[in-house]
């Protein structure tokens, strides 16, 4: 601080803290504590506002438990509540989704660390960086294509015979769940790249050279190196999962219900802005437990991630 | 069996490869298709219509027109925000720092549809309508981040000694902000430009929840996608994916002639 004060006077220094405020105050932390507040305002008509019945209450989180439809989940059927199904299911699909995606890149980012010459590389990640670079919207939208009940990839299955008559891929939470993982896959592979990367390869020939099978080497020296890698790489694909609209929106069936759509059903729909704060806290308050128990799992820190 | 492996892992690497790249070329062959659904089966000959058409819809110019307004002010409010911020983070220290740093970095990992909605009502609360400008409010409070942390790693190579030589023979705060450590930091607020730019055209949480009426990009194809769509859609995808590859291939380009100037300079 007294740095900057002598490097840039008073001025300047005035300048930047402004700044910082500015966004840390009115583009952050403000409109937060706006939304927890109307998150327990009840949803009255404009002349009602400010009137008696305008009271803090939990009653728009209690809304989460009103109406409960019969599901069952790993061979056992219960009771629960529509929107707490919702939001389970969108967690749980968000991990399988994770798990998935690092499931698909690790090979992908092992490959390119190590296997790949280092001449073709600058081209192998100009390649995997067009997907990235088309907008989110279009990659979903593409999926829609593929994924058509007449579309391209019933026809190819046909033809090759592999089907004898049409699968409906766009069904419950499937096609979902394929669009993210094509959609945040990079988001995964490439803090794996960058952890794999800085492992030393004399490390894995000294492995080779003892006579360690190919998967002790990578469970053993790989992946605890690649360590901060993963949890980045998970807390990124969970976040961008959990928080999607656009890919649960375009590719989701008529059995499909995302967290983030109920939210924006009581926002756009209800036009009940105080349960749609409830209903956002809830999500912002999910991820953090999410990202918080990653960062313990796995003990790294949050500048670690964002990298 | 270390070649077997080998070639398996080749396979692999191409098969990803296929994988990232079909749907993009699917949802690019369907705008040539001349039928009413996006699709490349059945093909019923090739039509450039689709073009045609999206030329003439003047929705989407709208869309179009949006999007670069607003990509424009994210990105220049965002480099300010996130230059500054990096400046400040550099010189503080401690727990001050840790935890400033941490709600800075923080913003990247609240999901859109919070960002949106808190925006939204605190603007709202002061009598401020929603529309674009609200947009591009709740697009910087996460995107300068982006800018800060390419920012900041560019200060770590910079030597505060030229300042303090700039200081002492008697150069002013200004000009030592001006001609010493913004040059240094150039590179790195461009590419932080260039980051929030492309961030802010691919947004649709945020935008989604504050535009009021307004259509950006995104959202003008999100709602054709929805409601009954032609491939007019694809006949714009095909135009943003060609951008795509042409900034891609210019870039690789400038990389390649950067090597061959490095290689001709130091010969080993």
């Amino acid at each position: 601080m007294q740095d900057l004060l002598r490097r840039y006077g008073p001025v300047l220094t005035g300048f930047i803290i402004l700044i910082v405020a500015f966004w840390l105050l009115i583009l952050v932390i403000i409109p937060n504590i706006t939304l927890f507040e109307s998150s327990f305002r009840p949803y009255l008509p404009v002349s009602e506002i400010g009137g008696p019945k305008d009271t803090y209450s939990l009653n728009n989180y209690l809304k989460v438990f009103n109406g409960s439809i019969e599901t069952s989940f790993l061979g056992l059927s219960f009771q629960v509540p529509v929107h707490v199904l919702t939001f389970w299911l969108t967690i749980w699909y968000s991990v399988v989704v994770t798990a998935l995606c690092f499931a698909l890149a690790y090979p992908v980012a092992y490959y390119m660390a190590k296997i790949a010459n280092p001449r073709s590389l600058p081209t192998l990640t100009l390649l995997l960086f067009v997907p990235l670079w088309v907008s989110e919207v279009l990659r979903a939208f593409a999926w829609w294509i593929i994924l058509a009940f007449k579309g391209p990839l019933n026809s190819l299955l046909l033809f090759i015979g592999a089907i004898d008559k049409p699968i409906r891929w766009i069904t419950d939470y499937d096609a979902v769940m394929i669009g993210l993982v094509y959609t945040y896959i990079l988001f995964m592979l490439f803090p794996l790249y960058n952890a794999i990367s800085s492992l030393d390869t004399n490390q894995i020939e000294a492995a080779e050279d003892l006579g360690a099978p190919w998967w002790k080497i990578h469970w053993r020296i790989v992946l605890p190196h690649a360590k901060p890698g993963v949890a980045s790489g998970a807390v990124m694909v969970f976040m961008l999962s959990a928080g999607s609209l656009l890919v649960p929106s375009i590719l989701g069936s008529t059995t499909s219900q995302w967290f983030t759509q109920t939210i924006q059903q009581w926002m756009n729909d209800a036009l009940d802005w105080n349960t749609a704060s409830a209903y956002a806290f809830l999500l912002l308050f999910l991820c953090t437990a999410f990202v918080s128990l990653v960062m313990w799992v796995f003990r790294v820190k949050l500048s670690d991630i964002a990298k | 069996m270390y070649k077997f492996r080998q070639s398996l892992a080749h396979l692999y690497m191409g098969a990803f490869l296929i994988y990232l790249l079909i749907p993009l070329l699917v949802m690019a062959g369907a705008a040539f298709n001349d039928s009413k659904l996006p699709s490349i089966v059945p093909w019923r000959g090739t039509t450039g219509r689709w073009f045609v058409e999206l030329a003439g819809d003047e929705r989407m110019w709208l869309a179009f027109r949006n999007t670069l307004l607003v990509a424009v002010a994210v990105a220049l409010l965002a480099i300010v925000v996130g230059t500054a911020a990096a400046i400040l983070i550099n010189s503080i220290s401690g727990r001050v720092r840790t935890v400033i740093y941490g709600m800075m970095i923080s913003t990247i990992l609240i999901p859109g549809a919070v960002i949106g909605i808190s925006t939204l009502l605190m603007w709202n609360k002061i009598g401020v309508p929603p529309g674009l400008h609200l947009s591009v409010l709740g697009q910087v409070s996460y995107i300068a981040a982006m800018v800060m942390l390419l920012v900041l790693a560019r200060l770590q190579s910079f030597d505060p000694a030229l300042e303090e030589a700039a200081l002492d023979l008697g150069a002013s705060h200004g000009q030592v902000m001006r001609r010493i450590l913004l040059p240094h930091l150039y590179p790195a607020i461009g590419a932080g430009a260039a980051v929030a730019f492309f961030q802010s055209i691919e947004n649709f949480n945020v935008t989604q929840f504050t535009r009021g009426g307004a259509d950006t990009l995104t959202v003008y194809v999100f709602s054709k996608v929805r409601a009954g769509i032609t491939p007019t859609i694809n006949a714009l995808a095909v135009i943003m994916i060609g951008i795509t590859i042409v900034a891609a291939i210019l870039y690789e380009l400038r990389r390649r002639r950067i090597e061959r100037m490095m290689a001709r300079v130091s010969p080993e």
